[in-house]
C-alpha cells in the first residue's frame, strides 16, 4: 500500500508532468527559431557542471547538463530526467523512474547506471556538496535501465532537494567511468542531456550553444540556441541591456543602482524571481575566538545598530529584504515567529555595548574594529561605508580591509581576520546550506564555507543533526524554529540581507525565468514573443 | 653590417638573462600574494571541503615545495613548454595565442592611428606656432591627455551607440553573424573603431605635444638657418631638415609604447569587452592562475626586448650618425 509520503510524490510527479510545471502556456503561440543572448560575467573556467558549480558555469552548462529534478518557485520538486520518485515509508529508499529515450549530446542512451556512476562514483570523488549528500547512502543502485534507487544509512529528508542541475548533475558514464574526471579530454567539449549542446567557446569573447534536435521532450527547445556574451565592465553590460545587444542579465551583472533605470527601459521586464534554490543571506561574519567578538553582547548591540531596512533600500535599491534570523524565508523551515527580533536602535545597542563595560572613550570610540570588505563588486563597497558609519554611532570605529578574492576567502579559511562581510548560498534547505556555518563538526581551518567563525553550542549541533533524520515534516519544523530561537540569541553572525539578484529580460522572450533555478535552468521552454 | 649583426647577438645573449631572471622573479613574487588558485575555485563555487582543496592543490602540483615547483617550471622552459592553465586547463601557449592578435588588432591600430595623427597634428602645430592652428592643437592634445581613458571610453560609446546607434558598444565582432571575407574584415573594423580610437587619441596627444616640442627646437638650429638661407622651399625644409631630425624621441617613445602595449590594455579591454591579453592578464592575477601569468609575462618580455631592439635599429636608419654596439 502506498503511503501518504509516496502518494505525495507521485501526484506531484504526475501533477507537475501534466503541465512541465510552467505557466500555462498560449502554446499555438509558442516560435521556433530565435537566438537567446545573454550576458556571462565573469568567464567560468569550465563548463563542465560535475567539476565546477560556479555561478557562470551554472548558467551556461545549466542548458547542457540536467538533473533528476527541478524545483518550482516554491521548492516543490518537479520532474525532470526522473519521470516520477516514491519514497519509502521509513525514509529509506528513494526509488527514481527515469525518462525513457533520453539520449546524451553523442547519440549514446541515458540509463540508470548513469545515474549510478554519477551519484555513487563520479560526483562524491569531486563535488563537495555532493559528496556530503550521497555519502549518506548506504547503496545506489540501477535495478532496471531506468529505474535508480537510493538507499539511505539513516533517513535524512532533505534528501530529494539533492537533485538540482548544479548539486547532482547527471554525467555521462561512457565518457568518464574509468577515466581521471579533472583531466579528461573531452571536459572541453562537454556532453549532456540538455536542450542547447555545446558548440564554441572563444575566450573572453563568447561562448555559443545551439539547439539539441534530439532532445528528449518533444518539441522542445524552442529556440534555435543561447548565446553568451562575456562582458567584463559593468557600465559596458548596462549599455549592453539598454541598447537591446543583450537579451537577458542575471545575478550581479547589472549593479543595483542601475537596475531601476534599466527596469524602466520599454523592451526590458524585472524579475527577482529565480534565485530561491539558493537563497543567499549576507552578513557580517564574525571571529569569535578574541574579546570583544567573544561576547554575544557586542554581537546584538551590532545587531541593533544596522539598519537593515536602509541597506535594502539605499544599497540594494529595494533588492532583497532584511534578514532576522539564519534561514532565508525563501529556504524550507524558516519560522518568522521564533526568531528574536533585532530593531534598529542605537540606545540599545549603546546600552548593551555600556553593560559589556565598553564606555565611550576619546572621541566617543567604544571599541576599534577591523571589516573585510567583499571583493565582488561595487555594492558591497557601499554595504561595508554604510556599516561603517552606523557601527560609528554606537561608538564602533570600524577600519574597513580590502582584498581581492584570492586575498579575502584565504584569511576567511585560515581565521585571519576579526571581521568580514560575507553571503552564503542556502540551496533550498537548512541541512544543505545553513547548518554547515554553525555546527562545530564544521570547524576546518584553511576550508572557507564552513564555520570560520569558532561558533560552538551543544544543542545547535544537536538540532542540526537530528532536524533533518526527521521523517515527520512537523517534528522537523519544530526543531528548526528551536534552533532559529536560539541562533538569534546567540548571534554567531550579524544577519543583513535576504539577497535577491535582478533578471533583466528582454520583452521579446517568453518563459526565460520560470522555476526556482532561474536563469541558470535548461531554457527549453523560453521562446520569442 | 657585421657590427650590426654582432649587435644583435649580444643582445639577444642578454635578453635570455634577462628573461630568465624575470621568470624567477616573478614566479616568487605572484606566490607571494595571499591564496592560491584551489582557494579561489572554492571561494567562486561558495563550498569547499578538506578533500576538495587537497585534490586541486594536488593536481596543479601545489603540494610541491616552492623550489621543486620552480624547477619543474624551468624545466618546462627549457623545453618551451611554458605549461597547462589550472584554470582553464588549456596548454598556456594556446591560450595566449588566441588571445595576441586581437591585442596586437587592437594596438597596432591604436598605435598607427596615434603616430600618425599626433605627428601630423604635432608638426602642423610646431610650422604654425603662436597662430590660432597651435593653440587649437595644444588645447586638443592638453584635452585628450587628461581625459581619463575609461570615461573617455564610456562618453564615446555613449555618443556613437546609444545616442547615433552607429557602433556596437563591445566585443570584437557580430556573433552568429555568419559573415566571411570583406564583410567580417568591415565588422570588425566597426567593433574597432571606438576602443582604438579611445586608447589610440591618449597617445595621439602624447605624440603631438612630443613632436611639436622637438621641431621647434630643432627650428632653431643652424643647419635649418642654412637650409633656409640656400632658399629651400618650406616644405621641404620642414619635413626633411626640421621633422626628420625631431623624429628621434617619437621613435624612442613609440618603441617604448610598442612594447607596453602588447601587454594589452586592462582598461580598454574591460570596458569595450574586447578579448585581448591584458584583460586575460588581469584575471589570471585575481584567480591565481600562476603558469597563465607567467606565460604572459615572458611572452611580453620577449616582445619589449624585441621593440627595443627595433627601435635602436631604427634610429640608425632616422640618425646615420648613431653607431650601433657601443
Amino acid at each position: 500500500m502506498a503511503s501518504r509520503r509516496q502518494v505525495l510524490g507521485s501526484a506531484a510527479a504526475l501533477l507537475a508532468g501534466g503541465t512541465m510545471g510552467m505557466p500555462r502556456l498560449a502554446r499555438a503561440q509558442q516560435k521556433r527559431g530565435g537566438v537567446l543572448t545573454a550576458i556571462l560575467n565573469p568567464e567560468p573556467p569550465l563548463l563542465v557542471l560535475g567539476l565546477n558549480q560556479q555561478a557562470p558555469t551554472q548558467l551556461v552548462a545549466g542548458k547542457i547538463y540536467q538533473g533528476l529534478l527541478r524545483y518550482d518557485f516554491a521548492l516543490k520538486p518537479l520532474p525532470s530526467l526522473a519521470k516520477s520518485w516514491t519514497v519509502s515509508p521509513d525514509g529509506l529508499t528513494y526509488t527514481f523512474k527515469l525518462e525513457e529515450g533520453v539520449k546524451w549530446h553523442d547519440g549514446a542512451p541515458f540509463t540508470a547506471e548513469d545515474v549510478v556512476f554519477s551519484c555513487a562514483k563520479f560526483l562524491p570523488e569531486v563535488h563537495p556538496r555532493a559528496r556530503a549528500i550521497f555519502e549518506r547512502c548506504a547503496s545506489i543502485t540501477a535495478p532496471d535501465k531506468f529505474t535508480a534507487v537510493f538507499t539511505l544509512k539513516e533517513p535524512f529528508e532533505p534528501f530529494l532537494y539533492s537533485f538540482l542541475p548544479a548539486g547532482a548533475p547527471m554525467m555521462p558514464k561512457h565518457i568518464y567511468d574509468g577515466s581521471d574526471y579533472r583531466a579528461n579530454p573531452k571536459n572541453a567539449t562537454p556532453i549532456g542531456t540538455g536542450p542547447f549542446k555545446f558548440k564554441e567557446w572563444v575566450k573572453g569573447s563568447h561562448i555559443t550553444l545551439v539547439r539539441n534536435d534530439e532532445y528528449w521532450k518533444p518539441g522542445r527547445p524552442f529556440l534555435d540556441g543561447v548565446t553568451y556574451r562575456i562582458i567584463p565592465d559593468a557600465a559596458a553590460r548596462a549599455l549592453a541591456v539598454e541598447t537591446g545587444q543583450v537579451d537577458l542579465a542575471q545575478g550581479n551583472d547589472v549593479e543595483a543602482f542601475d537596475v531601476p533605470r534599466l527596469a524602466k527601459l520599454p523592451h526590458v521586464e524585472l524579475s527577482t524571481k529565480g534565485y530561491e534554490t539558493v537563497a543567499p543571506i549576507s552578513w557580517i561574519e564574525i571571529n569569535h575566538r578574541t574579546a570583544p567578538y567573544s561576547d554575544k553582547r557586542f554581537r546584538q548591540a551590532m545587531m541593533h545598530a544596522i539598519d537593515r531596512d536602509f541597506i535594502v533600500k539605499n544599497i540594494f535599491f529595494g533588492l532583497g529584504r532584511a534578514a532576522s534570523g539564519p534561514i532565508n524565508t525563501a529556504t524550507r523551515f524558516h519560522d518568522a515567529k521564533a526568531v528574536k527580533r533585532y530593531a534598529y536602535d542605537t540606545k540599545k545597542a549603546e546600552a548593551l555595548l555600556d553593560e559589556m563595560g565598553l564606555k565611550p572613550g576619546a572621541g566617543g570610540v567604544r571599541a576599534r574594529i577591523k571589516m573585510m570588505v567583499l571583493p565582488y563588486g561595487e555594492v558591497w563597497v557601499r554595504q561595508a561605508e554604510y556599516v561603517k558609519q552606523a557601527l560609528r554611532r554606537v561608538g564602533i570605529d570600524v577600519t574597513l580591509e580590502s582584498n581581492d578574492a584570492g586575498g579575502w576567502v584565504k584569511r576567511i579559511g585560515d581565521w585571519d581576520y576579526e571581521t568580514s562581510f560575507d553571503f552564503v548560498s542556502q540551496f533550498m534547505d537548512p541541512a544543505m546550506g545553513v547548518a554547515r556555518t554553525y555546527i562545530s563538526s564544521n570547524i576546518r581551518r584553511g576550508v572557507p564555507f564552513t564555520n570560520t567563525m569558532g561558533y560552538t553550542n551543544k544543542r545547535v549541533d544537536d538540532l542540526f543533526d537530528s532536524a533533518p533524520k526527521q521523517t515527520d515534516p512537523a517534528k522537523a519544523q519544530a526543531m528548526y524554529s528551536e534552533l532559529q530561537a536560539i541562533l538569534t540569541e546567540d548571534v554567531p553572525v550579524i544577519w543583513l540581507t535576504e539577497l535577491e539578484f535582478p533578471v533583466l529580460i528582454n520583452k521579446r522572450l517568453r518563459n526565460v525565468n520560470i522555476d526556482a533555478n532561474g536563469p541558470n535552468s535548461e531554457f527549453d521552454e523560453a521562446h520569442l514573443a | 653590417m657585421g657590427g650590426r649583426l654582432g649587435f644583435i647577438a649580444q643582445r639577444l645573449v642578454k635578453a635570455v638573462f634577462v628573461i630568465l631572471g624575470i621568470i624567477v622573479l616573478n614566479f616568487l613574487l605572484i606566490r607571494l600574494a595571499p591564496g592560491d588558485p584551489a582557494l579561489v575555485l572554492a571561494g567562486e563555487a561558495g563550498a569547499a571541503d578538506p578533500k576538495f582543496l587537497d585534490d586541486l592543490r594536488r593536481e596543479f602540483g601545489l603540494d610541491q615545495p616552492v623550489w621543486r615547483q620552480l624547477l619543474i617550471y624551468m624545466q618546462g622552459i627549457l623545453s618551451f613548454d611554458l605549461g597547462f592553465s589550472y584554470r582553464q586547463k588549456q596548454p598556456i601557449l594556446d591560450l595566449i595565442l588566441a588571445r595576441l592578435p586581437q591585442t596586437i588588432l587592437l594596438t597596432g591600430t591604436a598605435l598607427a592611428f596615434a603616430i600618425v595623427a599626433g605627428v601630423s597634428l604635432g608638426a602642423m602645430a610646431a610650422r604654425h606656432v603662436g597662430t590660432w592652428w597651435d593653440s587649437a592643437i595644444t588645447t586638443l592634445a592638453l584635452l585628450v591627455y587628461a581625459m581619463p581613458q575609461f570615461w573617455l571610453g564610456l562618453m564615446l560609446v555613449l555618443l556613437f551607440s546609444v545616442q547615433l546607434g552607429w557602433l556596437p558598444t563591445f566585443g570584437s565582432n557580430t556573433i552568429n553573424s555568419g559573415f566571411t571575407g570583406l564583410d567580417h574584415a568591415l565588422d570588425v573594423g566597426r567593433h574597432l573603431i571606438l576602443p582604438s580610437l579611445t586608447l589610440g587619441l591618449f597617445f595621439m596627444a602624447v605624440y603631438a605635444r612630443l613632436t611639436r616640442a622637438s621641431m621647434l627646437e630643432v627650428a632653431d638650429l643652424d643647419f635649418v638657418r642654412t637650409g633656409r638661407a640656400k632658399g629651400l622651399a618650406e616644405g621641404r625644409i620642414q619635413r626633411s631638415y626640421i621633422l626628420r631630425n625631431a623624429l628621434l624621441p617619437v621613435v624612442t617613445y613609440a618603441g617604448l609604447q610598442a612594447g607596453y602595449l602588447v601587454g594589452g590594455s586592462i582598461l580598454i579591454e574591460t570596458v569595450f569587452a574586447w578579448p585581448g591579453i591584458g584583460r586575460l592578464a588581469f584575471e589570471a592575477v585575481l584567480v591565481r592562475d600562476y603558469n597563465l601569468l607567467l606565460g604572459i609575462f615572458i611572452i611580453a618580455s620577449v616582445l619589449v626586448i624585441a621593440f627595443n631592439l627595433l627601435t635602436d635599429l631604427i634610429y640608425t636608419i632616422v640618425d646615420p650618425r648613431i653607431e650601433l654596439g657601443a
